[in-house]
């Protein structure tokens, strides 16, 4: 059954000039029973960047957690610069010059982003006191560096996501590795964050540093990557410098079919009015006195996807939070759903309304770790399901599987915790939450992050399935080309205010950045 | 071949990560250490099981209300102050005013269900970190206790405007409650915590109030948002733990014939360790009422073998906390 695939194994890109900083060979590694990584090698140069890339579940998370000493047990072996070694701890693989940027942050929220910097690793004096004078120092030209505009006093949970992130990546810095690993570190970062990163990364390449980087955006495979290993399903695929695979092949190597279109072809059937947003006002949900959303509108229809344009901090987010009841009665607006006027409450109210949000943040908004598949399921709908306050489990457990095969949720069982599954089954579980409600309009803030190409093709799929169910969908999203590509209209953001609106046809890439910017159109 | 060993692999695993089996695993430790240490044969009595039911049923009724409250990844340090209050109302009103019973039970369940509420209000409310609003509970419930007696103890004997005491008869309510049914078999206040026991498996395993509970013990923002009633399932889960406490409360006052406005002290710690004991984290989100039966089992068990061996209070106290950890220990080794 393997036979083929071993075939198409290729070890292309092969430069000896650099000096081989990481070798893996044969690794392998079980979680209770089940193999997720099967004879995988794997090798980092100095001052290359090696891709990871693979679908959620591959075991690309597994092979980094062992690299950087998370996971202890393990088969096959691991050399650091010529010298064979298995690391004890996370702290021993972090001495020995690996460090890691999470995907899940790895950040306090409760302290200052000096603190965390540091964190394990404190400059001392004697090795008792903390030698605040120093650090603050250190982390200041760093972050000065990385052009991150932030105080080293501020506490993490006052940064936005994108600040953290970066606080992430300096984090890794500031230990001066030889190893760096990046897993997706751009999922939440705009794209002048991302160019800022990359510049980055080019200095590192040149101090000789080697780094491993996660991603499942094609676009930086091509733009960062000098060469890119593929796993699939626990097992090495292949490894090739990005020029000599396109991205069709590529792609078939990390999903094991051929998807001939990355994002499906779109014909709408764009049906009457279902939303209209009027003079929607929302002060800053932080507590500052300025308006997050302010005089803002927008009209959808039903069969519609009409995309949120705008940069971190333009309140796109927030106008969904707010539209959608999580601030309560604080957003304010003239808004009507099928012509008849709602007023905000709260979210059971909205959806009770026809309204449903995905929000961006899926660990901490999205779903509840340790409930089964089918709960996260039913949860948004329990009156569904339930009759005289008693939960019937048969009817929520026909619907969970009923999503579960539409939306093609890869689980062993549905009583499975949802927390084991991976990025994007867990976003689709959300997903199917969000339908079980039956919704009128669909609010999705990034709904792809961090999922991988065969998910997002399937994502894609179903958003233009729903829509021509008669949903109208309002669609947030930091992967550019994905916003074009879906929406039939985009209305940007700019500081909480509406700048332009494009139809899918006119819309470009370079319009869209000029009126995130702030230049009006209207 | 392979596969089928890989599956058989996996159910194994699986069922040991079960956290029922392994809180059961540690009542049967216990028992067997009741078997070895018999104490001459008595722990194969059933009157020495059926009095350890019979005494470990108040903290277990403060268990239940207790597991509630810590799914939604709360705590409730006030179970034993509501049981030292509803155990005083339920003394003054019986024993001094002569109240029908059908007015005094009401009437302290609607108490101590008030007081709960009021701690669920608090911190669903105002933010209040419940294990702060509970303690302020504590403290004021004690203090309503002492004021309601006037510090003394609420008993059969009555004094009279002349100075002398006056005896009254005992209701029959009392006696009722504090009986042996089933020919001498099983105490009734074991089946009132057997009776809330099933209450809390209902709630948890058949209502969508459970479904809610978990849900905010899970991950609070995230049940908000799919549109969890959050304040008002908080408020039930404490009111609900108030409840259990009132009842607790009175099977107290039934069993020692008098409303003492001291009693229920330290019980708060009691039912925490017996949920803890069964394997509910205290994290939220987790956990369930069997666990907390199993737990209850465990330390009564636990305290039962040790007095039935005539072991030393000071020893008593000092190994019951050991076997509380070694017990903790053993669930976390195998997750």
């Amino acid at each position: 059954m393997y036979g083929s695939e071993r075939i198409k194994n290729k070890r292309d890109g092969e430069d000896n000039n650099r000096k081989i900083l990481l070798r893996m060979e044969n690794i392998g590694k079980s979680f209770s029973g089940v193999k997720v990584l099967d004879d995988v090698s794997f090798d980092l140069k100095s001052g290359e960047v090696h891709i990871l890339a693979g679908e959620n579940g591959a075991g690309k998370t597994t092979l980094i957690k062992i690299i950087a000493g998370v996971h202890t047990d393990y088969e096959g072996e691991i050399w650091l610069e010529g010298q064979t070694v298995k690391f004890k701890s996370p702290h021993d693989a972090a001495r020995k010059g690996i460090s890691t940027i999470h995907q899940e942050m790895s950040l306090i929220n409760s302290m200052s982003v000096e603190d965390n910097m540091f964190l394990g690793r404190e400059k001392t004096h004697a090795g008792l006191w903390v030698d605040y004078h120093t650090q603050r120092n250190q982390v200041r030209s760093l972050l000065e560096q990385m052009e991150v505009d932030v105080a080293v006093s501020t506490l993490i949970e006052q940064c936005p996501l994108s600040v953290r992130q970066m606080i992430e990546i300096a984090k890794a810095l500031v230990n001066e590795a030889r190893i760096i690993i990046m897993d997706e570190p751009t999922s939440t970062l705009s794209d002048s964050e991302v160019s800022r990163l990359f510049e980055i990364i080019k200095n590192l390449k040149n101090k000789g540093c080697g780094i491993i980087y996660i991603s499942h955006r094609l676009e930086e495979i091509y733009r960062i990557g000098d060469r890119v290993s593929i796993l699939r399903d626990g097992r090495y695929i292949g490894t090739s410098t990005p020029q000599k695979l396109p991205p069709e092949d590529l792609i078939q190597w990390m999903v094991g079919r051929r998807i001939s279109k990355h994002f499906p072809e779109r014909s709408p059937l764009i049906g009457k009015e279902c939303l209209k947003v009027e003079n929607f006002f929302l002060p800053d949900p932080a507590g500052s006195k300025s308006w997050a959303v302010e005089d803002f509108s927008l009209c959808a229809h039903s069969g519609e996807i009409v995309g949120v344009a705008g940069l971190q901090g333009s309140g796109k987010s927030e106008f969904f939070n707010g539209l959608f009841g999580t601030y309560g009665r604080a957003a304010k607006g003239n808004i009507f759903l099928d012509g008849k006027p709602f007023n905000i409450q709260s979210p059971g109210d909205s959806i009770n309304h026809g309204l449903a949000l995905l929000t961006n943040e899926r660990k901490n908004t999205g779903l509840i770790p340790f409930m089964s598949i089918t709960r996260n399921v039913s949860l948004a709908s329990l009156n569904k399901h339930s009759k005289w306050g008693w939960i019937r489990s048969q009817s929520e457990e026909s619907a969970a599987a009923g999503h579960a095969k539409k939306l093609r949720i890869k689980a062993r069982s549905l009583d499975q915790e949802i927390d084991t599954l991976s990025g994007g089954n867990q976003q689709k579980v959300v997903l199917a939450k969000w339908l079980e409600t039956q919704p009128r309009v669909l609010l999705l803030n990034e709904p792809t992050m961090g999922v991988d190409v065969g998910a997002k093709h399937d994502i894609y799929a179903l958003m233009n399935k729903w829509t021509a169910q008669g949903l109208a969908i309002l669609l947030i999203t930091s992967e550019l080309s994905e916003l074009l590509a879906m929406s039939d209209r985009i209305i940007v953001m700019h500081r909480g205010r509406r700048t332009a609106e494009y139809s899918g046809n006119e819309a470009t890439q370079e319009k869209i950045t000029r009126a995130s910017m702030g230049e009006t159109e209207i | 071949m392979t596969k089928n060993k890989l599956k058989t692999e996996i159910s194994q695993k699986k069922w040991l990560r079960s956290p029922f089996i392994r809180a059961f695993a540690a009542l049967v430790f216990v028992l067997l250490l009741g078997v070895i240490f018999n104490a001459d044969g008595a722990f194969f009595k059933w009157d020495t099981h059926r009095d350890m039911l019979r005494h470990i049923s108040v903290f277990a009724i403060l268990g239940c209300g207790m597991t509630l409250v810590i799914i939604t990844a709360g705590i409730d340090l006030s179970v034993g102050s509501i049981l030292g209050l509803t155990a005083v109302l339920f003394s003054i009103f019986s024993l001094h005013n002569a109240w029908s019973p059908w007015v005094t039970i009401p009437a302290c369940l609607i108490a101590g269900t008030a007081c709960g509420v009021i701690s669920g209000g608090l911190t669903a409310r105002f933010k209040i970190q419940p294990f702060i609003a509970t303690l302020a509970m504590m403290v004021f419930a004690r203090g309503v206790a002492k004021w309601a007696s006037g510090g003394q103890k609420i008993s059969t004997a009555v004094l009279q405007p002349d100075g002398n005491y006056h005896y009254t008869p005992v209701p029959p309510i009392f006696n009722v409650l504090n009986s042996k049914i089933l020919s001498d078999n099983i105490a009734v206040v074991t089946i009132i915590f057997l009776a809330c026991i099933i209450i809390c498996w209902i709630i948890l395993a058949k209502l969508k109030l459970g479904r809610y509970i978990y849900a905010i013990g899970g991950n609070e923002e995230a049940a908000r948002i799919s549109g969890i009633p959050v304040f008002a399932t908080k408020l039930l889960a404490y009111g609900m733990s108030g409840l259990f406490s009132a009842v607790a409360g009175i099977c107290q006052a039934v069993q020692e014939l008098q409303g003492d406005p001291e009693a229920g002290m330290t019980y708060e710690l009691t039912a925490i360790a017996i949920v803890v004991i069964g394997g509910t984290n205290l994290m939220g989100g987790r956990g369930g009422i069997g666990l907390t039966f199993i737990g209850a089992m465990t330390i009564g068990y636990l305290e039962k073998i040790l007095s039935i061996n005539a072991v030393g209070e000071a020893s008593r106290l000092m190994l019951t906390g050991t076997i509380i950890v070694g017990a903790v220990l053993f669930q976390k080794a195998r997750r």
